[in-house]
């Protein structure tokens, strides 16, 4: 029953953009069960890491694991399948589809159902059916949306928009769930009950990766993080240690 | 019980519009319900890479090509092999599936206007192979095409005998092929495949990081879709007896377009009614040259011309007066309504801000 307590690992990964290093030499490890922030100021190369985490890019050097499987090179598809699921900096939901509909479509790489099921519309496709929409039903209702389940995706408030991507990444059973600024253009409000959200998806066994400017979000929120600037992990640790790394002032205020 | 006696209403009236049609208005109107029933086949076929999926097509009626020879060139004297049609129709479907791929494979990573080029290119290619492929070895007939092709045999059972009733007889084929394609449609569309197309056609990054597999799927559209052109294209070749490459050219592709578009993409009822009007449209304006007789005792516009115009002009001002199609899928009317909405408040919309 002793689980490696390392989900995600991540060993020298570089990437560079046309002669610019977006990323080099970063290095970090990411526990069971920990909310694991990733923090810099603009152009620091969190979103580079965060797109290499999730398959959008391919690393040019070093590699990454998840559970001890090499995940680098991997498609954004088949990352979900290993259990890493992602949302959006900038909201991308299946707009003209309904909430339901949005989350059903993350049941998609836990379900079977062939062309042939579905025309023929046996006893097994109907029945994982119903339970693609039972499970979707659950999670609209786990984040709190159950009232606008038939609602088109488009025409929910932005902060239910960001909850709906979050039970649509839910619903591939990530192990590992990234959050790309969750909090962006929320108001105190919203951010506080975001704040509950994850730690109630925490407790419930998902491990989350979170890259968010709202610091004292971060530092509410988070077990550990790292500081990236320049392309390079600069600090890494416990929210109240890293604080108070003069490199990382440095990184955020300057040098006097 | 009410549902099952709208149900037999709509079988009473299928069955029975071919002799009602016959009688009062002649054959040739049976033979135009014929074609239009291809068409809802080719338009459903369509429908699922273009409705569904959300990739522009401009060269399907290449598979429609594709299923059309099979036939010709398995059920005639041209190679001397008369196979029967129940086995045909599945090869020819399956050539075209094949063909879907082709396409799709080297397209997947275009969309939109790039994708609309390089397939209306292709269509173009599969026309022109047909028409030279005569020499040096005669595969295709060249322009001359196929002709003497076997009719559909049911057994022992000509669907061309007794002559003169084959009209009636294919009407009943293709409208159950019909039936079938619409049911396929329909189940395919409800199920999680067409959950992963719609969400393909919505946002194909987000659709791939929530698991889909992007790139089969794209390609079952495109094999799926092919394989109903296919299927028409066979059942085409046995009622006509003859094909040629003049029948495949990018006017019937943009001709099967305007038949999913203006219905109302994705929606299956709203593309069978599209298939239906445009391709009975064009024939009812026929009587535009009879009627200015009648009005004006000679012929003021040359008739042909005119015909096409009016045609042209509908279409604009259905496309101007119901941008979703004459018959949107309730969601999509939803989304227009909208879309109209927020543009009335000024309200931005994320999705605009975002891209």
């Amino acid at each position: 029953m002793t689980q490696d307590a390392k989900l995600l690992e991540v060993h020298d990964i570089g990437r560079t953009f046309g002669g610019l290093a977006a990323l080099s030499g970063v290095s970090l490890t990411i526990n069971r069960g920990e909310i694991y922030a990733l923090i810099g100021p603009n152009g620091a190369g969190k979103t580079t890491l965060f797109n290499i985490l999730t398959g959008i890019y391919k690393p040019d050097s070093g590699n990454f694991r998840l559970e001890g499987v090499e995940m680098a090179g991997k498609k954004p598809s088949e990352l979900a399948k290993f259990g890493i699921s992602r949302t959006f900096q900038n909201i991308r939901l299946f707009a003209n589809m309904s909430a339901i509909e949005n989350v059903m479509v993350g049941r998609h790489c836990r379900t079977s159902a062939s062309v042939l099921g579905a025309i023929l519309g046996n006893p097994r496709t109907r029945a994982e059916e119903r339970s693609i929409a039972e499970k979707a039903k659950h999670l609209l209702d786990y984040v709190g949306l159950s009232r606008h389940a038939h609602m088109l995706a488009r025409n929910l408030s932005y902060g239910d928009q960001r909850r709906l991507e979050i039970a649509r990444a839910l619903a591939t059973e990530p192990k590992l769930l990234a959050l790309d600024e969750p909090a962006a253009g929320m108001n105190p409000l919203e951010t506080d009950s975001l704040k509950r959200l994850l730690e109630t998806i925490r407790r419930d066994g998902v491990t989350l990766l979170l890259i968010e400017h709202d610091v004292k979000l971060v530092m509410g929120i988070c077990d550990r993080l790292a500081v990236l600037n320049f392309g390079k992990k600069i600090a890494e640790g416990e929210p109240s240690r890293v604080c108070s790394d003069p490199l990382v002032i440095e990184a955020y205020l300057g040098t006097s | 019980m009410k549902r099952y006696l709208k149900l037999a209403a709509y079988a009473a009236l299928l069955l029975l519009l071919p002799f009602a049609t016959g009688l009062a208005l002649g054959k040739t109107w049976v033979r135009i319900l014929d074609f239009a029933l291809l068409y809802v086949m080719l338009a459903l076929g369509l429908n699922i890479v273009v409705g569904f999926a959300g990739l522009l097509d401009l060269g399907y009626v290449a598979f429609f090509a594709v299923g059309a020879y099979c036939y010709a060139l398995l059920a005639s004297p041209h190679f001397g092999l008369h196979l029967p049609f129940w086995m045909i129709l599945p090869i020819g479907a399956f050539s075209a599936g094949i063909f879907g791929m082709l396409l799709g494979a080297p397209t997947l990573r275009l969309r939109g206007d790039y994708l609309a080029i390089v397939t209306l290119g292709f269509g173009e290619i599969i026309r022109i192979f047909l028409n030279n492929l005569d020499t040096p070895y005669n595969i295709t007939g060249g322009p001359q095409g196929i002709d003497l092709i076997d009719p559909v045999r049911l057994g022992p059972v000509s669907l061309n005998q007794p002559p003169g009733h084959a009209v009636y007889s294919y009407y009943f084929l293709f409208l159950l092929f019909a039936l079938a394609t619409a049911f396929v449609s329909t189940r395919l569309q409800h199920s999680r495949i067409g959950r992963a197309w719609a969400a393909i056609r919505e946002d194909e990054i987000a659709a791939e990081a929530m698991g889909i597999d992007t790139r089969n799927l794209k390609l079952l559209a495109f094999a799926m879709g092919a394989s109903f052109g296919g299927l028409s294209g066979g059942l085409f070749a046995g009622f006509e007896g003859f094909v040629s490459p003049e029948s495949f050219t990018l006017t019937e592709s943009i001709m099967i377009l305007s038949m999913v578009v203006l219905g109302g993409m994705g929606h299956i009822r709203g593309v069978v009614f599209g298939a239906l009007l445009l391709s009975i449209l064009p024939e009812a304006l026929r009587y535009v040259g009879p009627l200015e007789q009648s009005l004006f005792g000679k012929i003021v516009i040359d008739p042909s011309g005119l015909r096409m115009l009016l045609f042209g002009l509908s279409l604009i001002l259905v496309m101007l007066l119901r941008p979703a199609g004459l018959w949107p899928s309730p969601a999509r009317k939803r989304e227009l309504l909208a879309h109209g909405e927020t543009a009335k408040h000024e309200n931005t919309n994320i999705y605009d801000a975002g891209r």
